[in-house]
């Protein structure tokens, strides 16, 4: 929604359809308070994180406190509690990857997006982060951009590779 | 819900449609092409592939040949694979270009397209799969489906005796003598630990309680392992079905499989798999109308290593943050929800059909005097042959690394193997012919860990490995017990010291002295072993930390503060080739002239090392 108090432009009256969604899931695992991985698992697929909302309504549905479900979010690393980017990098650094150099391949990202590791550009456009093996080691070194795999890979290739999401 | 006999005719009929995959003398005219749908491949676009195979078959209607999509085939630095049987040529590094080709010469006029033929490492072309070297020493028992089967089918499997091990333990062994038969063969977890798997099942029989579990450890942290995830890509039932003699030998009625969330292709062939097994009622109440009932559900994991660790697991399980619980209780008497809990890992439960059905002794028979069967490894890095390969226990890691993984590759040596990933340690050349199992690698300062076996070439510091180990052990300790949470980050300052020219005199004794503090005081298996990195390399490469520190130089050039690119101006041509490649521009000079780098602006990347074509950059 604007900031203004305008009506939302999406046409959405302020409903969110994402929240039926995590009431649907939440209503198909019973409201059983272990299915809170399932649970959060699925929210971050419909959002592409966590936000607060989403947050409010599992804790009211299950009865789970919301400092408890901050501290299972923020303690396994495939949850978000931010936006990513349109475009989400994401470098392997497992062992066989970096083996083969990956981390100049995350370092070539971090100097042409000028980005950090966990931070989104500042259009929105791409987000980074280093991950641990994505089980392409065949590959190695790997980066993925959404869903998109590219292997063997040396830092001179970044730069073109980039440049097809502009 | 069927019966054992339609069970049977199942197996029968299916049989008779794919035998002809496991069969080189088949004289029938049917095909099958088998493309690998495995993580490794689908990333090089296999899906792709199949897309347009069966495009090409519908379009030109020909009949009597069928794609499958399989789990991987363990060669994947050579995919995306092909596989056309009962002929069992080996296609290797595909592209969907290729598709028509392989239609109209191979299938349509029985001519072998050669130009796609894969190609061994020492040059030779093979035309069959087992033809090449990297399957000659090979031994599967655990990965025996895998590439063979749709994993999306059902009936395939029953059709490869599917189901049959389930069938016999349900209708013809008590639970006592099925935990009698696995403990005499002598299978040891292959999560890493090894502790014998009969005696696990043993313990959780004998706990008192009125509700049991069984549960089957698919996080697979250990980056660079990926086994558990191809059995499940391959051969999700194998799980399914061991999981169901487990619950049948414990008394367990449920079960859960707790795998992680950045495996999407094999949780969702693990859902099929168990939604298909609850069709045929092998999954549910009454199994093959006994008095046996079971049920399993999957529970994701969301990328924390320390999940690994079975009472963080179960923690997991239950929804909360997975923080270890201390032991005891141990879980075989108070494990998840509270109850008696069996928890095994994906490689351990994919051996347990084989034994039942071919026997203890058979199983007890390959191996060595304490690990018996196989073990699958994931070999990666500096290597040819990237890929998954299942050997048996006693095989030597110069075997793996020169016989089946084709050796180092680039001209360069070998230098080191890691085993047991962030827990394991570093194995040098002058222990190359030790004979792995669970107490030689441990003599030797490693440990067999989940299977993950890095290769590393001279060009990697030893330190620098330390260093990226105990990175990733700082990162994903959980933080609740001090000696990991603060320990492993202190060891880290001292690496990062070191790495980066800073490093003191008494650094690696410090090292040595924290290792040991961390070890014996950590609360659970991430901490006790995330010393191991740093003491296995200390142990064989303490010249390279001693050269660190007083000679301030890394050995192998690797550590960026410690060393220079250069240009050798007597082998230079002036060709541009580097100063085109250099990602910074710091490279310049008059073509057919000596180039220069300019040191304030080179980031040291080593992108001009592997372009210059008359290798006259290097690292000093």
């Amino acid at each position: 929604m604007s900031e203004n108090n305008e009506k939302c432009a999406c046409g959405c009256n302020g409903h969110d359809e994402r929240e039926d969604k995590v009431l649907e899931v939440i209503k198909e695992c019973k409201y059983d308070k272990s299915q809170l991985m399932h649970i959060l698992n699925e929210t971050q697929n419909i959002y592409g994180y966590i936000p607060m909302s989403a947050q409010k309504i599992i804790s009211k549905e299950l009865g789970i406190s919301m400092a408890e479900i901050y501290g299972v979010i923020t303690f396994y690393s495939r949850f978000s509690l931010e936006p990513k980017g349109k475009y989400n990098i994401a470098v392997c650094l497992g062992t066989a990857c970096y083996v083969k150099g990956s981390q100049s391949v995350l370092d070539k990202v971090k100097e042409i997006l000028g980005i950090d590791v966990g931070q989104v550009t500042e259009d929105g456009k791409f987000s980074l982060e280093a991950t641990r093996c994505i089980g392409a080691c065949g590959l190695a070194p790997v980066m993925t951009i959404n869903e998109e795999v590219y292997g063997k890979l040396d830092p001179s290739m970044v730069k073109d590779i980039l440049a097809k999401y502009e | 819900m069927k019966t054992i006999e339609e069970l049977n005719e199942i197996r029968e009929n299916t049989l008779k449609e794919i035998s002809l995959r496991k069969d080189i003398n088949y004289k029938g005219n049917e095909k099958h092409i088998l493309v690998c749908g495995g993580t490794g491949c689908t990333s090089s676009h296999s899906a792709k592939i199949i897309e347009k195979l069966n495009a090409h078959i519908k379009e030109k209607q020909i009949e009597n040949v069928r794609v499958i999509r399989t789990g991987c085939f363990g060669l994947c630095a050579k995919g995306p694979i092909i596989i056309v049987r009962p002929e069992d040529t080996f296609y290797a590094m595909a592209t969907e270009d290729d598709v028509e080709e392989i239609i109209e010469k191979h299938i349509l006029n029985g001519e072998i397209v050669e130009r796609l033929l894969c190609k061994d490492v020492d040059g030779g072309t093979v035309k069959r799969l087992d033809e090449l070297n990297f399957y000659k020493k090979q031994k599967r028992i655990v990965l025996k489906n895998c590439g063979m089967i749709d994993p999306e089918n059902i009936d395939e499997y029953i059709a490869f005796d599917g189901y049959k091990a389930l069938e016999k333990v349900l209708t013809s062994m008590t639970p006592e003598q099925v935990i009698e038969e696995v403990k005499a063969s002598g299978l040891r977890g292959r999560g890493g630990a090894g502790f014998p798997t009969g005696k696990k099942w043993e313990f959780t029989k004998m706990a008192v309680g009125d509700q049991k579990y069984v549960a089957c450890n698919a996080d697979e942290g250990d980056p660079g392992a990926f086994m558990d995830r191809s059995v499940l890509e391959g051969d999700p039932h194998t799980v399914v079905e061991a999981m169901a003699i487990a619950a049948y030998a414990i008394g367990a009625n449920k079960g859960y499989v707790y795998v992680r969330a950045e495996y999407p292709i094999a949780v969702h062939r693990l859902q099929i798999a168990i939604d298909q097994a609850r069709e045929y009622g092998i999954l549910g109440k009454n199994i093959f109308g006994t008095d046996f009932s079971f049920d399993l559900e999957i529970r994701l994991g969301a990328g924390a290593f320390v999940c690994g660790e079975e009472t963080a697991l179960m923690e997991s399980v239950e929804g909360h943050r997975g923080e270890p619980r201390t032991r005891p209780p141990f879980p075989a008497n108070k494990g998840l929800f509270g109850k008696p809990t069996l928890l095994n890992n994906v490689e351990t439960y994919a051996n347990i059909t084989q034994i039942i059905l071919n026997g203890a002794e058979w199983f007890s028979s390959i191996g060595t005097e304490t690990s018996k069967g196989t073990k699958v490894f994931a070999v990666g890095g500096n290597i040819n042959n990237v890929g998954l390969v299942e050997v048996p226990m006693g095989t030597t890691l110069r075997e793996i690394i020169f016989d089946i993984g084709g050796g180092i590759p680039n001209g360069r040596k070998f230098k080191a193997a890691q085993t047991g990933g962030p827990s394991g340690g570093c194995i040098p050349a002058e222990h190359l012919d030790t004979p792995i199992d669970y107490e030689s690698l441990a003599v030797i300062g490693s440990m067999m860990g989940s299977g993950g076996l890095i290769v590393m070439d001279d060009s990697k510091c030893m330190v620098g490995i330390a260093k990226f180990f105990l990175d990733f052990t700082v990162d994903e300790s959980c933080g609740k017990c001090p000696p990991c949470r603060i320990g492993t980050k202190r060891m880290y300052e001292i690496l990062e010291r070191i790495t980066s020219g800073k490093g003191e005199e008494g650094d690696v004794e410090k090292l040595e002295k924290l290792a040991k503090n961390i070890k014996a005081s950590s609360l659970c298996g991430l901490g006790q072993s995330a010393p191991n990195p740093v003491l296995s390399t200390i142990r064989y490469f303490r010249d390279e930390y001693e050269a660190h520190i007083k000679e301030k130089k890394c050995p192998a050039g690797e550590c960026k503060a410690m060393t220079k690119v250069m240009i050798d101006k007597e082998k230079c041509r002036g060709c541009s080739i580097c100063s085109k490649n250099c990602p910074v521009n710091a490279i310049s000079g008059e073509l057919k002239s000596p180039f220069e780098i300019d040191q304030n602006k080179c980031i040291k990347c080593g992108v001009c090392i592997a372009k210059c074509p008359f290798k006259a950059i290097s690292r000093v």
